[in-house]
């Protein structure tokens, strides 16, 4: 008895205080509890959570750019937008060799084409001249190859150009590699650029590594048995240029020091264009300001484009805009989605009502067959339900036709029932409807009869006792079903698409395009995202005003 | 882990039994999945290329995907999932074109992958500019053009003969359906606003020229149903919904001859467009010489004639055309119901698909504002 005046911690029955081997206990429980549901756990995230913010992070990601033109995109921060002039020569350079190893790559088109969703014609310009980039190189092929036969074979350039201490080179144009293909080119290139020939030939290395990564790792080939790349060429016809590597190569012993210093000797053979002056010759529109700065807008990793373009604004140079009246859609589209769930929700409330308040009222045989009346549209293909209402609703259809037998509509004056917002209307609130009835119906279902007929021997009238009575109680079905309805109808995208028309379309069909057809899967994310956040704030908004907890799908 | 690995181990045996089989047939794979749309066009293929194709080669399984229409959208997902399912995909060339540019789809050498004709031309040669890109195997030529209910022309009336007989309200008036974009409806609307069939793409390209054409597709606005699936115009048309409208020209030939509606055809300016086979990229090696083989088969002169009895596209090999019989069931000469025959083909557009993959999305963004309007 003494143990209970103690004043130490209360001990469990193997002498651990008893808090701590309470917490363990609780803890082991929750891991276990955790452990159950972790399969269905692991499923949600692997399935639903990581694609849906994976697809989401595309509203904002805009790497593509930055990894396919790497030495454009550093090349073009010098140049000064505003000034009216296309960018330097350096870029122009930068820009042959980024998008030769992005043409061989079949880069080159998926930039254009990320481009041109900001300005239309970038998309053939980079097609296009990815077709030239070949011919450019063997321009100065042709010429090396009449100095010297020996720059047609693939042992003189491996030997002229392979050597020692280039590792760290090879390294960074691998992960340069790395960046644009999204893969870790991790392997044996078996070649190793000579730092002498990084530093003497910088371009001539750069273009010649670039070709032994691509052709070592992705072709699998053997690099000192391939022809370079006509970039290759290009590379030492712009190393020649330069007066300083002229002046080194004199003094230069090394392999194939003579080819090079013959080269050299005949170096005005060469052609002379600048590469502006080529890319000019393969597509005027290079020399395009507009262009260019479309090109440095969207050159950072990430944007804010997507975004923008979904509010209809846009990026310029001078910041942010608004587009021009005749493209802007998507916030009309979105104040439409939303004011038209909110009819369809309104209208539901009002058909579901007296529907659930019967199911409800009705001994439970003859409710049981009405509840499967509402269930029968449901468990009907949701595409079939949608024709099945375009063939009632067209001019022709079944309630023109009645109408007009009726003579309460002229043959000539047939209602407008579909391709426009009522069709979306009318097709809606029947699909939606059952979504309403049933937690209506279970909410209702809780409501003691007993209380209607207390209200009424108390004196209530029949409205009164409804609205002060059976009403306020029915509130938490009429939340649950409002909800369901609102937020299922703003991302509907069939029943629009089908009985639509022009003007009862919605955000989501806009989504669907951009994710099927133009394949702008950004501005499709950004718009998705928008969507998302509406969605949420609205139903922060709800909770504020009715109250989550006032929300009841069953019992 | 450890049952993933028992999974792998035996997927792999499966494999490697299921490749012990194939021996005979040069490592080929031994089912094939072919995408396409669904349809009456989808059995004509299955009649004139995978029956025979079948025959030849036993044992081999072919799985159909009716999933042409999301083909670019569905193969990026694929591709960005590390795993192609499809073998050979049917799309229109544009698309063809889009998945060359994304890296999608592999590219095809004329001379190497293709069947040379019989009597000897070349396959590069036979298809001539309808190679469009470098990936895309052409298989049909197939139009978008007009249709007209026969029977809701009013009575003294000639019937529509002529582009322009669309924005006649007054002589034609009743519901047109156009499709639900701006390709082809952009440029019959400047053909008829007076721009010269040859500048119409110059006109395009500038921001008061896409105006210009919006402004006059806004005279018939009102009238206009736009449609968003091929089938949709025929039925339109079938049930009196609209007086004339824009579709395939293969749909109009199946509602008028096999379904004997009371429709006539306008062919003034068609616009032409191609379909055929592209291959994915990324395909494992016995897949990939499935697919080639197949393709080989089912574009060679024979085969290509042969889909013509089943529907009315022209098959885009010229010496294909000699060989277009009769319908397969209703006995009647399919060559006067091609679009490339010459009294149907005088005044025909080809699409224009350099214009139309730079201006796509840009004039896309106004046609679709504009319709909000």
């Amino acid at each position: 008895m003494s143990d209970a005046t103690q004043t130490g911690p209360v001990l469990a029955a193997d002498g651990s205080p008893l808090k701590r081997s309470l917490a363990r206990t609780l803890r082991r429980q929750k891991l276990r509890a955790l452990l159950l549901i972790s399969p269905l756990l692991v499923f949600v995230l692997v399935t639903f959570i990581v694609p849906i913010v994976s697809m989401l992070f595309r509203s904002v990601e805009n790497q593509i750019v930055a990894h396919t033109l790497p030495q454009t995109v550093e090349a073009l921060q010098d140049w000064n937008p505003d000034a009216g002039e296309p960018p330097s020569e350096a870029v122009f350079e930068a820009l042959y060799f980024d998008m030769f190893k992005a043409a061989e790559a079949k880069r080159h088109t998926q930039v254009g084409n990320r481009l041109n969703y900001e300005q239309p014609g970038l998309s053939s310009m980079f097609r296009g001249t990815g077709r030239d980039l070949d011919d450019i190189g063997e321009e100065f092929e042709d010429v090396f190859v009449g100095i010297d036969p020996a720059f047609k074979t693939s042992e003189f350039w491996f030997e002229l150009l392979s050597g020692e201490g280039g590792e760290s080179f090879l390294d960074d144009r691998r992960a340069l590699y790395a960046a644009m293909l999204g893969e870790s080119m991790r392997g044996d290139v078996g070649f190793l650029p000579s730092a002498e020939m990084v530093s003497l030939l910088p371009a001539t290395s750069a273009a010649y590594t670039d070709f032994a990564i691509w052709t070592a790792i992705e072709k699998e080939d053997v690099v000192a048995e391939e022809r370079p790349w006509e970039a290759v060429y290009a590379g030492l016809g712009v190393d020649l240029r330069s007066p300083e590597v002229v002046a080194e190569i004199g003094s230069y012993s090394g392999p194939g020091a003579d080819i090079l210093k013959a080269a050299v000797a005949s170096r005005d053979q060469l052609p002379q264009a600048s590469f502006q002056e080529m890319f000019a010759e393969s597509d005027e529109d290079w020399l395009d300001v507009e262009g260019w700065r479309t090109m440095s807008l969207y050159s950072p990793d990430y944007t804010t484009g997507y975004f923008l373009n979904s509010v209809d604004l846009q990026k310029t140079i001078d910041g942010v805009e608004a587009r021009p009246e005749t493209q802007q859609i998507y916030i009309k589209l979105f104040i439409r989605t939303l004011y038209m769930s909110l009819i369809i929700t309104g209208a539901c409330i009002l058909l579901g009502y007296p529907v659930a308040w019967i199911l409800a009222n009705l001994p439970l045989r003859t409710a049981n067959v009405l509840m499967i009346l509402v269930l029968l549209p449901f468990w009907t293909s949701l595409l079939v339900r949608t024709s099945a209402w375009k063939v009632l609703l067209q001019q022709q259809g079944v309630i023109n036709e009645i109408l007009v037998w009726l003579g309460f509509v002229a043959d000539d004056g047939r209602l407008v029932l579909m391709n426009n917002a009522t069709g979306t209307i009318i097709a809606m609130t029947h699909i939606l409807l059952p979504f309403m009835i049933l937690p209506l119906y279970s909410v209702m279902k809780t409501i003691p009869p007993s209380y209607l007929r207390a209200a009424k021997s108390l004196g209530a009238t029949n409205w009164t006792a409804f609205w002060r009575v059976y009403f306020p109680q029915s509130v938490p079905g009429i939340g649950a079903g409002s909800i369901l309805v609102f937020i299922l109808a703003i991302g509907y995208y069939i029943t629009p698409e089908i009985v639509g028309g022009t003007d009862g379309v919605f955000i989501s069909n806009r989504i669907a395009y951009h994710i099927s057809s133009s394949l702008n899967w950004g501005l499709a994310a950004a718009l998705g995202t928008i969507l998302l956040l509406v969605v949420l704030a609205l139903y922060w908004l709800y909770d504020q005003i009715v109250g989550i907890d006032n929300v009841k799908l069953g019992g | 882990m450890k049952l993933t690995t028992t999974l792998m181990a035996s997927t792999a045996l499966v494999v490697a039994a299921g490749s012990a089989f194939a021996d005979g047939h040069a490592k080929m794979a031994d089912s094939m999945t072919v995408v396409s749309w669904g349809g009456a066009y989808q059995k004509s293929q299955q009649n004139a290329y995978t029956i025979p194709y079948k025959e030849m080669h036993d044992g081999l399984e072919v799985v159909w995907d009716e999933s042409s229409a999301e083909a670019v959208a569905k193969l990026r997902a694929m591709d960005e999932a590390g795993s192609v399912t499809w073998d050979v995909v049917d799309v229109v060339a544009a698309d063809a074109l889009r998945l060359c540019d994304e890296g999608l789809a592999i590219e095809i050498d004329p001379e190497k992958d293709l069947a040379a004709a019989p009597d000897g031309t070349s396959a590069e040669e036979d298809f001539g500019e309808l190679l469009v890109g470098d990936c895309f195997i052409p298989q049909i030529v197939y139009s978008t053009t007009f249709g007209y209910r026969t029977d809701m022309v009013a009575e003294g009336v000639d019937p529509p003969s002529q582009i322009c007989d669309v924005f006649d309200l007054e002589k034609y008036p009743g519901k047109r359906s156009l499709e639900k974009r701006p390709i082809n409806n952009v440029e019959w609307a400047l053909l008829c606003d007076g721009v010269a069939k040859e500048d119409v793409y110059d006109v395009l390209a500038t921001e008061e020229g896409q105006q210009q054409a919006l402004d006059k597709l806004a005279t018939i606005k009102d009238d206009v149903i736009w449609w968003s699936a091929g089938a949709d115009t025929p039925q339109l048309l079938a049930d009196g919904e609209v007086f004339m409208g824009s579709t395939y020209n293969g749909r109009l030939f199946a509602a008028i001859e096999e379904q004997k509606q009371p429709i006539g055809m306008m062919w003034d300016a068609q616009v032409f467009d191609l379909d055929g086979w592209i291959i994915p990229a990324n395909l494992p090696e016995d897949r990939l010489h499935r697919a080639m083989d197949f393709v080989k088969f089912a574009t060679d002169t024979q085969r290509l004639a042969d889909q013509a009895k089943y529907i009315s596209y022209g098959p885009a090999r010229a010496s294909s055309a000699p060989l277009v019989g009769q319908h397969a069931e209703l006995g009647i000469d399919m060559a006067p119901h091609m679009p490339t025959d010459p009294n149907n083909a005088a005044n025909t557009f080809l699409y224009n698909y350099e214009f139309w993959a730079d201006y796509r999305d840009d004039i896309d963004a106004k046609f679709q504002a504009w319709l909000a309007q």
